[in-house]
Parts: C-alpha cells; structure tokens; sequence
C-alpha cells in the first residue's frame, strides 16, 4: 500500500461504506455487518497512518496531482495522524456499543449512513491541508450530525437541533467570513502556503479582522464560555451511542482547528490574543463545571463537563509554549477516551437502573459491581487522579502554565479540577452506593456489546495513565512540529519549489 | 466601487444579524440565510474584482496574462451557495418539524428540556433514548 493512499484511506473508507449502507437502505443487518467491518477497515488503516506518520514525520499528498498552492493537498502531521487514530478508536468502539444500543426505528431513518459520513467528515477536517476545504468538512459535519441528533424524531431533538443548528451554522458562517478575508489579504487558501506568506505580512486590519473571525468561528464549534448553549440543549437528548460520538470528537475538531490555525497561520503572540484566551479558558473551565453542579441527569452533568474540559485545552492554547501545546494535545487525546467512554456508561447505567434521572436510580454497586469499576476508571480519570490519564493531562497543561508564570490559571484549573471530581462523586452516590428508591427483584442485564467498548476504553485509559511516557513523548514531538513549521512546509512543498512560489 | 461592494456587504451581515436575533424561528433562519450570502459576497469581493479578461493562457503561453480575471473565488462561491441553500433547506425543514410538534415556532417554548430540571416538577421529562 502506498503512502498517498494511507492519507487517504481514513476519508475514503467511512465515505465509501456511507454511500454503501445508503444502498442497502431497507436491508438493517446488511447495513450492520458492512458498517463494522469498515469500521475495523477505518481502525486498521488509522493505526498504519500514525505508523507512517510516527517513523517519516509529516506526509502530504495533492490531489489530481495539482503542485501544492493551486490543488488541495492532505497533510498527516503527528498531531492529525493522533486524533486520526483516536477517531479510529472510538468509532470502533462506539460502532459496537451501538449494536445493541441503536434501535431498529433509528436504523430506519437512516443511522448508518450518518454515522458513517460524520466519521468521515471528522477525518477530513483533521487531515485537510487546505483552509476552504476545512469549512466543507465542517459543514458536511454539520448535516450530518444534525441527521444523528434528530435519529428519534422526538420533540426535545428536533428543538434541541434547530438550535444546535442556527448557532453552528452562525459559526461556520464567521468562519468561512474569516476565510474571505485571509483570501483577500494573501491570495491563497493552502494552509503551508499561507504559513509562509503570513509571517512576512504586515498584521493589517483585515488580517486581525480575520483572526478574530475565525477565532470566534471555532469558539462556537468548540462550546466556548460565551457561545456554548447548544451544546446542553443538544447532546443530552441524542441516543447514547450518538452522543458519545458526539462528546468525544465534535468540539474536538474545533480545538483541532484552532490550535492548527493559531500554530501554523496566525500565532497567539502575534495576534495579541494571549490574555483573551487565557481570560475565556478559566471561564469556560469556571461555567461548564458551575453548570454540571446544578443536574440531575448524568447525561446533562457530563455535557457541561465536555465545556469545563474544553477549556483545559484552549488554556494550552493560550500560553502556547511548547510544553503548553505538548499538555493541549495530550489532553485532547485522554479527552476523547475519557469522556466518549463515560457517556456509554451513561447508557449502560441506564440500562441498568432504567432511569436517567440519578435520584431515581442506585444499589448498583451491590447489583453490577464490575460496572462500578468500569464507571471508576474515566471518572477518577476525567477529574484528574493519580494513576489515571486525567493526572498526567492535567498536570502536564497546569506545569506548563505555572513554567509561564499564570499562577491564577492554574489556580483556576485546579479549583474546577476539585469541582469535576465532586460532579463523579454525585454519581458515583446516587447511582452506585445509595440505595435505590425502588428495588428491583431481577437485576437488569447490560449486554455484552455495552461493557465490551466500555471495557476497553477503560483500558486505553489505563494504558496512558500507566505508560504515559510514549504518548508525552509524542505529544511533544507533534507540540514541536506545531510551533516550528517549517516540517509541515517542507511536506507540502518538496524542496526546489518553496522559494519560487514564496512571493507569489 | 470597493465602499459600494463594502456597504453591500455590512447591509447584508446587519440585516442577518438582527433577524437571527429574533425568537421566530423562520426568522431567524432568514437570517441566517442573509449571514451567508453576505459571506458568499465577501469571498466573491476579495477576488480581482475588476477584469474581465476572461483567465485562459494565450496560444504559445504556458502562464496567465498579468490583467486576467480570478476564477478561484468564482468556484468557491458555488460551493459556498450550494452548501448554504442546502442547509438553509434542512434548517427551514427542522423548523417546520419542530413547529408542528410543538405547536409554536418560538424557539425558546419549544422545549423545555435544556431547562435544569426542578425539584418539584416530575422527572419524567427523561426522552426515551433506546
């Protein structure tokens, strides 16, 4: 297999399989079996990319074999080629899970193909090379996370997913505005391209202009403190299996975005963002865990902890050493794990006390006891404990910013850190330890398809909490690429080429 | 010419801006449609907007001629339209649907479950999700 097409790979396959299962429209266990096995394909073909990517560094590939600035070209930089795999991972994961937890109305209005087109959409956006092609994965994103939130046709989604919808459309409107201007101002969308004409241009008002568009363009796909109410009005009424989709990689994409722009464009220094940034961060880490604090429904706490997390990220972001950026990517990655892996639990909790509603549920640590240390290992790892990934996420983001001198951002960081850990114990005491309201003659059985992704995304954790060594050794190596980018240039251009097409 | 296109675009981007602003939701999408094309006209502007040399090489060239027209920003506003009437679409569609079943299009009475659920009231505003 080629090296171009292992760039590929990752878009096509999910593609491809989304088109197939929209053939097979009225054949379910048909749409089952192709879905997984391309899921798998999807898994396999993500883990030999970071191989590629881990032992050649970056790797581009133009298409239509159009020289670099005037096709669209593909880039695999370590940082892509990490959350292609972990896409890869939990798609598989979430594609098991789903088994069971998908219904056959759902399968109905057309599951798999959605599933399947977000999945590619994702990869997309982390893998494209070019600024305009960013803005139509997000918007094939869009359309078909909103097909995933209104799966059920009930009234809450379809009302939680026009708002979802107007807000996300607001921001990949900012976005492509942003991208107008960028355009007008240098005259080219390729990302390496614009890498190498942006530091030679004087900052006008129209290029700040764009920064703060796309900025705020991202903001809004991340969930950031002022713009982030789509986000609980939306994610708690999907299906489980949506919505741990949802949780793990959408915002994640937004980051995604925002630290390739503000590494390889524009950079948080230059653009005089940093106290921005870092004032929105603590917010959003203050509000999203405020906001957990106040509900009932594990579904709703763990949505407004995605918000607190996110600004773990942004914080990395905005103090942008290397060390800083090296703990941004290490977090985005656990984060993915993490939280995916504890709206699953959602579901399965449910499943097993019949309620989401945690005043009602509890006793399943007498009744489910290997879902107990399945719920403990995220959890304890989403709110930061040693030996968890959490620890080494949270440590690595807050070292860096203490290294930077913002002890009040880490101040901050470590106070939402405590508030996160008493949100899990809320859950841990109403639907583990308490006893229940209503106690069950029969326990109720989770399928094997729940605790299998469950169980081994819980393994994932605990491999990066135990052997974090590799993954902060590759979180630097991508930190460094992010900041020195003359790695991603090079890829892009082969060598001759840069200094002929430098001034165009 | 450029303050004329300037202007054309800030009525676009205002006017969109303050129906979003409102609570009716097909309002509200009209707006967004507006924001679109206010952007879509933004991507056209910051092309060359002043040849009409239509942008082919000469017989015996192998590059452009210097005055020739920007095709680029030509082929991004198509995609930039299809993809936005498209969801424009789909949005109007969502709205229809949300307002048949909930019997308003006022965004905010459409559902009360983004609502933090209340002590008193019955927690059986749960969705059923499987």
């Amino acid at each position: 297999m080629s090296r171009d097409l292992a760039i590929v790979l990752p878009v096509l396959i999910p593609i491809a399989t989304a088109a197939i299962t929209a053939c097979l429209w009225n054949s379910h266990v048909a749409q089952k079996r192709v879905g997984l096995v391309s899921l798998f394909a999807l898994l396999c073909s993500s883990f030999y990319l970071l191989a590629i990517v881990a032992d050649a560094g970056v790797v581009a590939k133009q298409f239509g074999a159009w020289k670099a600035p005037f096709g669209i070209s593909f880039v695999a930089d370590p940082l892509s080629a990490a959350l292609v795999t972990i896409s890869g991972i939990l798609g598989f994961c979430v594609g098991v899970f789903a088994l069971r937890d998908v219904s056959a109305r759902h399968q109905r209005n057309g599951f798999h193909p959605l599933y399947h087109g977000l999945l590619a959409a994702v990869n997309g956006a982390f893998l494209t090379g070019d600024i305009f092609n960013l803005y139509v994965w997000f918007e094939v994103m869009l359309v078909t996370s909103i097909g995933l939130l209104v799966i059920g046709r009930t009234r809450d989604q379809v009302a939680g997913a026009l708002k979802y919808a107007a807000l996300n459309l607001f921001g990949t409107i900012l976005f492509l505005s942003g991208v107008a201007l960028l355009y007008g101002a240098t005259g080219t969308l390729n990302m390496a391209h614009l890498a190498q004409i942006l530091p030679n241009t004087q900052m006008s008002p129209g290029l700040m202009a764009s920064a703060m568009l796309l900025l705020c363009g991202f903001a809004i796909k991340m969930g950031l403190f002022p713009v982030f109410f789509w986000l609980p009005a939306s994610y708690p009424s999907a299906p489980i299996a949506v919505g741990a989709l949802f949780a793990g990689l959408l915002t994640k994409v937004g980051v995604y975005a925002a630290f390739r722009v503000f590494t390889l464009l524009f950079t948080v220094e230059a653009s005089g963002l940093r106290e921005t940034l870092a004032v929105i961060a603590a917010l959003t880490m203050l509000v999203g865990v405020f906001g957990a604090v106040i509900q009932w429904d594990m579904r709703r706490i763990l949505t407004f902890h995605i918000i607190s997390q996110i600004g773990y990220m942004l914080m990395g972001l905005a103090i942008a050493t290397p060390l800083a950026l090296a703990g941004g990517i290490f977090y985005v990655v656990h984060h993915i794990i993490v939280k995916a892996n504890l709206f699953l639990l959602a579901g399965a909790i449910y499943h097993a006390s019949g309620t989401h509603d945690l005043r009602k549920s509890g006793g399943l640590l007498r009744s489910h006891p290997w879902l107990a240390v399945l719920f403990l290992i995220p959890a304890l790892s989403l709110a930061g404990l040693p030996p968890f990934s959490g620890f080494w996420a949270k440590f690595l983001v807050i070292d860096a910013t203490m290294r930077d001198g913002a002890h009040w951002l880490a101040a901050v960081a470590l106070l939402a850190g405590i508030l996160t850990l008493f949100s899990m114990t809320k859950i841990w005491n109403e639907a583990f330890w308490k006893t229940p309201a209503l106690v069950r003659k029969q326990p109720r059985r989770v399928p094997m398809a729940f605790v299998a992704p469950i169980a081994a995304l819980g393994a994932i954790t605990m491999a990066i909490g135990l052997f974090a060594e590799p993954f902060v050794t590759y979180s630097r190596a991508a930190a460094a690429v992010l900041v020195d980018t003359t790695a991603y240039v090079a890829a892009v251009f082969p060598a001759p080429a840069i200094s002929s097409l430098g001034g165009m | 010419v450029t303050y004329f296109f300037a202007a054309a675009v800030a009525a676009y981007m205002a006017g969109g801006i303050y129906m979003m602003l409102s609570r009716h939701a097909v309002r509200m999408i009209l707006g967004l449609a507006l924001l679109t094309n206010g952007a879509i006209l933004l991507i056209f502007f910051s092309g060359r907007m002043d040849s009409t040399q239509p942008p082919v090489v000469p017989l015996g060239g192998t590059i452009l001629d210097a005055d020739a027209a920007n095709a680029l920003p030509q082929a991004l506003v198509l995609t930039a339209i299809v993809i936005g009437f498209a969801m424009t679409a789909f949005t109007m569609v969502l709205a229809l649907v949300a307002g048949k079943m909930s019997g308003t299009l006022n965004t905010n009475k459409m559902s009360d479950f983004d609502l933090p659920a209340s002590k008193d009231k019955s927690p059986n505003k749960v969705v059923k999700s499987s």
